[in-house]
C-alpha cells in the first residue's frame, strides 16, 4: 500500500511522528529517502521523542550508527556515507534486534534490509513544505493505513 | 610515566609513546583517507580491516622510533569510543593484548578529551578554562574547572559543524572532506550571499542543520532562475556563519565563567577562518589551539589524555574493556 500525504509545518511533522509511534513493535524498520535537508532527521528527532526518549537526538551521519536506551531501544542508522557498498553486517546486527531501526538513505545499504518495512520518501516542494510518499510492505501495509488518517 | 596510546575511532589508526603526559616521543599515524574517499566517505566495514592490516606496523614503528620496548611502558590509553564500533574493537583489542601479554596496566579513554589534550602537548592547560570540542561529529562547549573534570555546557542539536562542511561541499560538487576544501575555496570568494541568524533554546547549544538547508534551498532556487553559482562566494558565506556561531557562543562560555585558557580541540580546529577569528576575538585569555598535525585523530593525544585520567582516577578499566559507539564524556 502507498500513500501521499503533503506536511506544511513543523508541527504536523511531530504529529505524523506521533501517529507512526502508536504502531511501533520490537524489530520495527523504519527507512527514510530524500535529499540532503529534506528532513529526515528531524523526523526522527520528532519520532524519538513521541517514544519517549530524552536524550538529544542528533545526526548520526558521522558515526553511522546511534543507538538510544528506552522502553524501545531506537537504533538511528545514517548510511549517506554508505554510497556503493550494498551492504553492511554490522548495521544488520541493529537491523535486526527487539529495537526501532530507522534507517536514512537505506538506498545505500538495499542489502541489509529486511523484506518487510516502512519507508517514506520526503521530497522538497518548497522552503517549509514537504511531500511524503508513505509505502509499506508487508506486514506493514497495514500501518500505513493507520497512520494516514 | 610512559604511556602506549593506541587510536583507531574512524579513519586513523595511530600508535604513541608520550612521557609524564605531555612529551611525545612518537606519534605514527596511518590513514585511510584516500580509500575512502572514492566512496565520498568512511565505509564502516572497509575501515575495520584496513585497522586490522595497519595496526601491528603501526605499533612496531611507534616502539621503534620511540626508542623503547614493552617493559618501559607504565600505562596502555585507548580510545574506547565513541566512533565506528567495529573500528573501535581493533584498537581495543590491540590494545588489550599488549597490556596482558606485558602485565601492564589498560585504561580506555573518551576520544573528546583525547582531542582536547592535544593542547597540553605545547602548552599546560591553565584552569578553569573553555573548551570548544568541534569535529566531523561533534560540536560542544565543555567547562573544565581541574584536570580531567569536563562540565557540558551545550551541544549541537542537530548536525555537527564539520558535518554540514562535508554536506554542502557535496551538494556543490567539491568532494571529500568538505572542510580544508571549503576553507581553500573561501580565501578567493567574498560572503555575498545572505544566510539566516541561527536561533537555539539554549545559550549554549548550537545548530547546523539550518543553516546546510539554507544553502541547499538558495542552490535550488538560484537552479530554478537559471542563475549561475558563484561557488567561492557561497562557501565564502557559509563559513562566516559557521564560524561566528561558534565564536560568539564561545564568547558568552568563556566571558560568564572567567575562564582563564580558551581551548580549541577537534579536526574542525584546523580551519584557518577559525583559527583567525578565535585570535582576533580572545585577547584577554590564553588561548590554545592543537598545532595542526595534532588536530586530526592521533594516537599522541590519546596517551596525553590517558595520562591525565590515570592520575585522577587511577585504573577503572580492565581487560573486561569494551568499545562503546556512543560513550558519554564524564
Amino acid at each position: 500500500m502507498k500513500i501521499s500525504k503533503r506536511i506544511y509545518t513543523l508541527d504536523e511533522m511531530a504529529m505524523f511522528a506521533e501517529s507512526i509511534a502508536q504502531t511501533l513493535f520490537p524489530g520495527f524498520v523504519l527507512c527514510l529517502s530524500g535529499d540532503l535537508g529534506a528532513g529526515k532527521t528531524t523526523l526522527t528527532q520528532f519520532l524519538g521523542k513521541a517514544m519517549g526518549i530524552k536524550d538529544t537526538i542528533t545526526s548520526p551521519t558521522f558515526t553511522i550508527l546511534k543507538s538510544y536506551k528506552n522502553a524501545l531501544v531506537l537504533h538511528h542508522i545514517d548510511a549517506y556515507r554508505l554510497e556503493g557498498t550494498y551492504e553492511d553486517f554490522e548495521l544488520e546486527e541493529a537491523i535486526y534486534s527487539d529495537g526501532v531501526s530507522v534507517i536514512e538513505w537505506y538506498e545505500n545499504i538495499i542489502g541489509s534490509i529486511p523484506d518487510a518495512y516502512l519507508s517514506i520518501d520526503i521530497d522538497f516542494v518548497d522552503d517549509m513544505t514537504r511531500e511524503l510518499k508513505i509505502e509499506g510492505r508487508g506486514k506493514y501495509e497495514t500501518i500505513v493505513k493507520a497512520i494516514s488518517d | 610515566m610512559i604511556v602506549l596510546g593506541f587510536e583507531s575511532s574512524c579513519d586513523e589508526t595511530s600508535v604513541s609513546v608520550t612521557k609524564d603526559g605531555q612529551c611525545v616521543l612518537s606519534n605514527v599515524v596511518l590513514s585511510q583517507i584516500d580509500i575512502h574517499k572514492a566512496f565520498g566517505g568512511v565505509v564502516p566495514e572497509i575501515a575495520s580491516r584496513e585497522h586490522v592490516k595497519g595496526i601491528t606496523v603501526v605499533l612496531d614503528q611507534a616502539m621503534k622510533e620511540a626508542g623503547v620496548r614493552a617493559n618501559d611502558i607504565d600505562l596502555v590509553a585507548v580510545t574506547q569510543g565513541p566512533g565506528l564500533i567495529g573500528s573501535l574493537l581493533t584498537g581495543i583489542n590491540a590494545a588489550k593484548a599488549f597490556a596482558y601479554a606485558n602485565d601492564i596496566p589498560i585504561v580506555g579513554v573518551h576520544h573528546i578529551a583525547g582531542h582536547i589534550y592535544a593542547n597540553q602537548i605545547e602548552q599546560d592547560l591553565q584552569f578553569p578554562l573553555i573548551c570548544l570540542v568541534v569535529s566531523g561529529g561533534h560540536t560542544e562547549l565543555l567547562y573544565m574547572k581541574e584536570h580531567y573534570h569536563f562540565e557540558k555546557l551545550g551541544e549541537t542539536q542537530d548536525d555537527a559543524v564539520g558535518e554540514a562542511y562535508d554536506k554542502v561541499a557535496r551538494v556543490l560538487g567539491l568532494g571529500y572532506p568538505g572542510g580544508p576544501i571549503i576553507d581553500r575555496l573561501a580565501v578567493s570568494g567574498k560572503a555575498t550571499y545572505k544566510m539566516p541568524k541561527v536561533e537555539t533554546k539554549r545559550a549554549y547549544d548550537f545548530s547546523y542543520s539550518g543553516l546546510k538547508s539554507h544553502v541547499i534551498n538558495t542552490l535550488n532556487t538560484l537552479k530554478m532562475k537559471g542563475e549561475t553559482i558563484r561557488k567561492a562566494d557561497m562557501v565564502r558565506s557559509f563559513q562566516e556563519a559557521a564560524i561566528e556561531q561558534l565564536i560568539e557562543k564561545s564568547i558568552l562560555a568563556v566571558d560568564k565563567h572567567q575562564a582563564k585558557m580558551f581551548v580549541v580541540a577537534g579536526g574542525v580546529a584546523a580551519n584557518s577562518h577559525l583559527r583567525k577569528r578565535v585570535y582576533e576575538e580572545f585577547k584577554d585569555v590564553v588561548v590554545s589551539m592543537p598545532a595542526m598535525q595534532y588536530c586530526t585523530d592521533n594516537a599522541a593525544m590519546m596517551g596525553i589524555a590517558g595520562f591525565y585520567q590515570y592520575q585522577r582516577f587511577g585504573l577503572e578499566s580492565s581487560m573486561s574493556l569494551n568499545g562503546d559507539s556512543r560513550l558519554p564524556l564524564k
